[in-house]
C-alpha cells in the first residue's frame, strides 16, 4: 500500500465537484421529503379511516424496502410507462419519498405532543382555526421536530452516494470514476470518508447548537 | 405458455438471491449486536480513556457512509492485506455500521434504567459486573428491542447495497435480469415485495421477544 500524493492533487478537483454536488441533493431531497412528509402526515392523521389506513400502508412499505431497489424502480421501470427521469431528478425523487415516510413521522409526532388541552382552551377562547394553527399549535409543535428533522437531513447527505448506482456523479460517483480510470481505490474512499467525516460531525455540531438552543427556550 | 415458463424460471433465479440477502442480513445483525453491546457498555464506563475509543468508533462509522465503508471493506482492505470475500466484505461494513448505531440504543438504555436500581446493586454490595449483568442489562434490554428492531430493518435495506461490491443477493439478482432480459417491472417489483415480507417477519419476531423479555416488568411509563 502506497498512497501518494500527486494522486490525491490530481483527483482532488473533480471529488470537490462531486461533493458540491452531493450537498445540492441532500439540500434538495430534504425539502422535497419535508413537503413529502406533510402529505403523508396529513394523510395519517385524516379523518377519513381508509385514506388514513392507505397512507399508513404506503409508508411501511416505503420505509421497509431497501432505497436502493427503489432508486432502480424510479430509474429503470418508469421509463417503460414513459415517465423518463434524468438520473439526478430520480435521484432526489427517492430520497425525497423514502425519508418523506421518515419525515411524516415526526410530524405526527411533534402535533401529537402539543397536549388537548391546548386546543380545547383554543376553542375556549374563540379562535378561529387559522388562529389556533398559527398561534398556539404550530409554535409549540415545531421546536421539538428540529431535532429530528436536522438528523434525517444529515442521515439523507449519508445516503447520497447510493445514487452513484444510478450513475449520479455524486462525491461517490466521481471517486468510482476515478479509481475505475486509475485502478486506485485507496486514496479516492480514504477522500470520500474523510469528506463524509468532516461535513456531518460539523451538521452534528450544528444540530446540537440548535437543540440546546431550543431547549434553554423552552425552559 | 413460454412466456410464462421464462418468468417462472427467472423469478426462480432471482428469489435464490434470498439466500445472501438472509445470510447477509442474519450474519450483519449479530455482528451489530456483539459490537453494539461492548461498545455501548464501555460508552457508559467511567474510565475517560476507554469511552473516547468507543466514542472514535461511533463517530467514525456513524460519519461516513455505509456506502463508503462497503467499498472500503471491499476495495481498500485488500491492499492492506486483508483480502474479504465479497460477503465478509459486506458483514463486516454492515455490522460495524450498525454496531454504531446500536452502541448509542445501548448507552441510551443502560442510563435510561433507574438511579434507585444502580443504588439498590451498591447497597447490596454487588460487583459492577454483577449489577450490570443481573439488573441493568435485563431491565435495559427491553428498553433497546424497539431500536433494535429497526435498526435490524436498516441493516437489512443495507444488504441491498452489497449488490454494488458485487454479493449475489436480491437486488444484485434482479440487476442480472433486467440487463439480460431488459424486463424491468417484473424483478424489481418481487424484489421489492421480498423486502417487505422479510422486513414484516422481522417486525414480527421483535414483537415476540419484546413480549418475551417485557414478562414481569411493568412499564414505567404508564
Amino acid at each position: 500500500m502506497n498512497w501518494s500524493w500527486d494522486y490525491v492533487s490530481e483527483i482532488t478537483p473533480s471529488l470537490l465537484q462531486g461533493l458540491l454536488v452531493t450537498v445540492q441533493i441532500a439540500l434538495i431531497s430534504s425539502v422535497v421529503a419535508m413537503v413529502v412528509g406533510l402529505f403523508f402526515a396529513i394523510a395519517k392523521m385524516s379523518a377519513n379511516r381508509w385514506i388514513s389506513r392507505i397512507a399508513i400502508m404506503v409508508t411501511e412499505a416505503i420505509r421497509r424496502t431497501p432505497l436502493l431497489v427503489q432508486l432502480y424502480f424510479l430509474f429503470y421501470v418508469l421509463p417503460d410507462i414513459g415517465i423518463v427521469l434524468s438520473p439526478l431528478v430520480a435521484g432526489v425523487a427517492g430520497l425525497g419519498l423514502h425519508y418523506g415516510t421518515y419525515v411524516s413521522e415526526v410530524y405526527r409526532a411533534g402535533l401529537l405532543s402539543v397536549p388537548k388541552g391546548q386546543w380545547e382552551a383554543a376553542r375556549a377562547c374563540n379562535l378561529t382555526s387559522s388562529q389556533t394553527w398559527t398561534q398556539i399549535i404550530l409554535p409549540q409543535a415545531i421546536p421539538p421536530m428540529i431535532p429530528p428533522l436536522g438528523n434525517y437531513v444529515i442521515a439523507m447527505f449519508k445516503e447520497t452516494p447510493i445514487l452513484s448506482a444510478i450513475t449520479v456523479l455524486d462525491i461517490m460517483g466521481e471517486a468510482l470514476a476515478q479509481a475505475n480510470f486509475s485502478y486506485r481505490y485507496l486514496e479516492p474512499i480514504t477522500l470520500v470518508a474523510a469528506g463524509f467525516l468532516c461535513v456531518s460531525l460539523c451538521s452534528a455540531a450544528v444540530i446540537r447548537l440548535l437543540e440546546n438552543r431550543l431547549n434553554l427556550r423552552a425552559a | 405458455m413460454e412466456n410464462l415458463e421464462a418468468l417462472i424460471g427467472y423469478g426462480w433465479y432471482i428469489l435464490t438471491g434470498a439466500w445472501a440477502t438472509v445470510q447477509l442480513t442474519v450474519f450483519s445483525c449479530i455482528v451489530a449486536l456483539v459490537v453494539a453491546m461492548i461498545a455501548g457498555i464501555v460508552l457508559t464506563s467511567n474510565s475517560h480513556l476507554v469511552r473516547l475509543v468507543a466514542r472514535f468508533y461511533v463517530e467514525f462509522f456513524r460519519g461516513t457512509s455505509v456506502f463508503v465503508q462497503l467499498f472500503a471493506a471491499y476495495f481498500v482492505l485488500p491492499l492492506v492485506g486483508i483480502a474479504l470475500s465479497p460477503i465478509q466484505a459486506g458483514v463486516l461494513a454492515l455490522g460495524l455500521n450498525g454496531g454504531a448505531y446500536g452502541a448509542e440504543v445501548v448507552r441510551a438504555a443502560i442510563n435510561a434504567v433507574g438511579r434507585d436500581q444502580r443504588e439498590a446493586t451498591i447497597a447490596l454490595n454487588l460487583t459492577r459486573w454483577q449489577a450490570l449483568w443481573w439488573v441493568i442489562l435485563p431491565q435495559a434490554v427491553v428498553l433497546m428491542l424497539p431500536s433494535f428492531g429497526n435498526l435490524a430493518i436498516e441493516i437489512m435495506k443495507g444488504t441491498a447495497v452489497a449488490s454494488l461490491i458485487t454479493v449475489s443477493e436480491l437486488t444484485f439478482q434482479a440487476e442480472t435480469v433486467r440487463s439480460q432480459t431488459g424486463d424491468t417491472a417484473i424483478p424489481f417489483l418481487l424484489i421489492m415485495v421480498t423486502y417487505l415480507a422479510m422486513a414484516s417477519l422481522m417486525m414480527a419476531f421483535v414483537r415476540w421477544l419484546e413480549k418475551l423479555f417485557g414478562r414481569g416488568i411493568t412499564s414505567k411509563s404508564t
